[in-house]
């Protein structure tokens, strides 16, 4: 069985946001800045004035490897990608990309992605597809 | 100078390193120290300090030597661990904290016997946010900044076994190397995918083995000594997704700019290096990031052989992660490797090395030391 996040005070913002079909992040009320992953002070001006603001979802590939020797549960539907995107706000984040075919021919690095939600035990967990749809 | 005066005066690994199933973790510390001991002609009762990682850690290694030390580091940051602590060490010498220092390593990597368990909670900041992808250790995480180094610089599949291919040849020359038969880009492009553009070739292997430094001063040496001439230290990120920019490594960059500075010399100055080997890409950021060449052009660089036996630049010279061992925290070999160059040691001997950096890798790019190290003082 695939790995369950376990929410900590500092994250459970994130998966209340991914159960209610929302991708949240931080934002620092001093400098403005978003920032990802959670966690109470801003790396960029260390203030611990911070706020959970909703992202759009939208992000773009930013790398990626086909993994082969598959994880518990993932050993169902052959080699999958295990992707860093770039969020539109400027954030990174690991996640799989899904709903499409998982080549590096289908994969171009850039590929606009959109946020999808997958129910993992208790916890809904962030994936990305191609933002112009199955492929 | 925070390394003035400091010295290598012993260093040895276990007599052997590879399937070592009958050597539980903390008896590779103990032989690995012992020999570095009697390499540096000295005795557990010269020594003060200790430093190494867990599992089983300094008190555990210390202890069971029957060293009372009175200056003990624990720094544990991956496989760079070992280069850390030499820094440490030269800082604490240097202040009269202690006098010699035995830094261990010794890892059933292969075999895990006696060893440190693997994985992380479900609530740590990897179990919520990069192990529910279904990440399985390093060959899938650190992986995974190359594709975008690929794209942003150029390098070629073929480039990137070019470097398995180039450390294998120096393999070749050593006969305690796991693998030593020569390859081909051909086969390491033939080899099993394990997370693609990652071929076996290109992964570093799983041993067991250990190794062992003695650092003091220049005066209590007792030995032809290896000289520290500089060190530096740093970080990135805690999480591969978290790295800064997946094209260079800040740990990298930050680590050399500060060991060269300190050692006062200049990429002309230096006969023979050692990266951190992990996985292929490795030495590509390597010898960018500490400057050797520029930008995109480390795989065109090791492609053309400069980098492999008789070029200008010999870069892992025992055969590296990905054909000598890896235990797992490799920092240690590749020390040890870099001390045989410049006592003339080496099975694959470079002829006239008198100047040797080495950079270790910690964690996915996450820490990064660089030292500077010399068989003579400038």
């Amino acid at each position: 069985m695939k790995a369950v996040p376990k929410p900590t005070p500092d994250t459970q913002p994130f998966w209340d946001g991914t159960a209610a079909g929302e991708l949240r992040i931080q934002r620092c009320r001093t400098c403005e800045r978003r920032y990802f992953y959670p966690r109470p002070s801003c790396p960029h001006c260390g203030s611990g004035a911070v706020e959970w603001v909703r992202a759009s979802g939208r992000a773009s590939l930013y790398s990626y490897v086909i993994n082969h020797r598959p994880a518990p549960g993932f050993e169902e539907g052959g080699p999958y990608a295990i992707a860093v995107v770039e969020l539109e706000e400027g954030v990174r984040m690991m996640t799989n990309i899904v709903n499409t075919e998982i080549t590096p021919e289908n994969l171009p690095l850039d590929l606009a992605l959109k946020v999808v939600f997958e129910r993992r035990g208790d916890v809904h967990v962030p994936l990305f597809e191609p933002a112009g749809g199955a492929a | 100078m925070s390394t003035e005066g400091i010295v290598i005066a012993g260093a040895a690994e276990t007599d052997e390193v590879g399937r070592l199933p009958q050597h539980s973790t903390l008896s590779l510390h103990l032989e690995a120290a012992r020999n570095a001991l009697a390499d540096a002609g000295m005795t557990k009762d010269d020594i003060d300090g200790i430093a190494t990682v867990g599992t089983p850690g300094p008190i555990q290694v210390a202890h069971a030597l029957g060293i009372t030390p009175s200056w003990l580091d624990g720094t544990g940051v991956g496989g760079s661990s070992f280069l850390f602590h030499v820094r440490h060490a030269a800082a604490a010498i240097r202040a009269g904290l202690c006098t010699t220092v035995l830094i261990t390593h010794g890892e059933s990597g292969r075999s895990r016997v006696g060893a440190g368990r693997f994985g992380l909670g479900a609530d740590s900041l990897m179990g919520q946010f990069e192990l529910p992808y279904g990440v399985v250790g390093p060959p899938s995480t650190f992986t995974l900044t190359a594709l975008r180094y690929m794209k942003e610089t150029g390098l070629t599949h073929e480039q990137l076994a070019e470097v398995a291919v180039a450390q294998r040849r120096w393999a070749h020359l050593n006969p305690r190397a796991m693998y030593r038969d020569l390859i081909t880009v051909d086969d390491v492009l033939a080899s099993r995918l394990v997370a693609y553009p990652f071929h076996l070739l290109e992964c570093c292997l799983v041993t067991d083995g250990g190794g062992a430094l003695v650092v003091t001063s220049r005066e209590r040496s007792r030995r032809d000594p290896v000289h520290l001439l500089g060190a530096g230290e740093a970080m990135d990120a805690p999480m591969i997704s978290q790295m800064e920019d997946f094209t260079t490594s800040k740990g990298f960059r930050l680590s050399g700019e500060a060991a060269f500075a300190e050692a006062g010399i200049s990429h002309d100055d230096v006969d023979h290096l050692m990266v951190y080997d992990a996985f292929a890409h490795v030495p590509i950021y390597g010898l960018e990031d500490l400057g050797f060449v520029k930008r995109g052009e480390a795989g065109a660089f090791i492609a053309e052989g400069h980098t492999s036996p008789g070029g200008r630049l010999p870069l892992n010279t025992n055969g590296g992660g990905l054909s000598y061992t890896h235990t797992g925290m490799y920092g240690m070999f590749a020390i040890q490797e870099a001390v045989r160059q410049l006592r003339g040691e080496a099975a694959a001997q470079v002829p006239g090395v008198e100047v040797s950096v080495v950079l270790g890798n910690g964690g996915m790019f996450a820490s990064a030391a660089t030292l500077v190290l010399a068989n003579r003082l400038p």
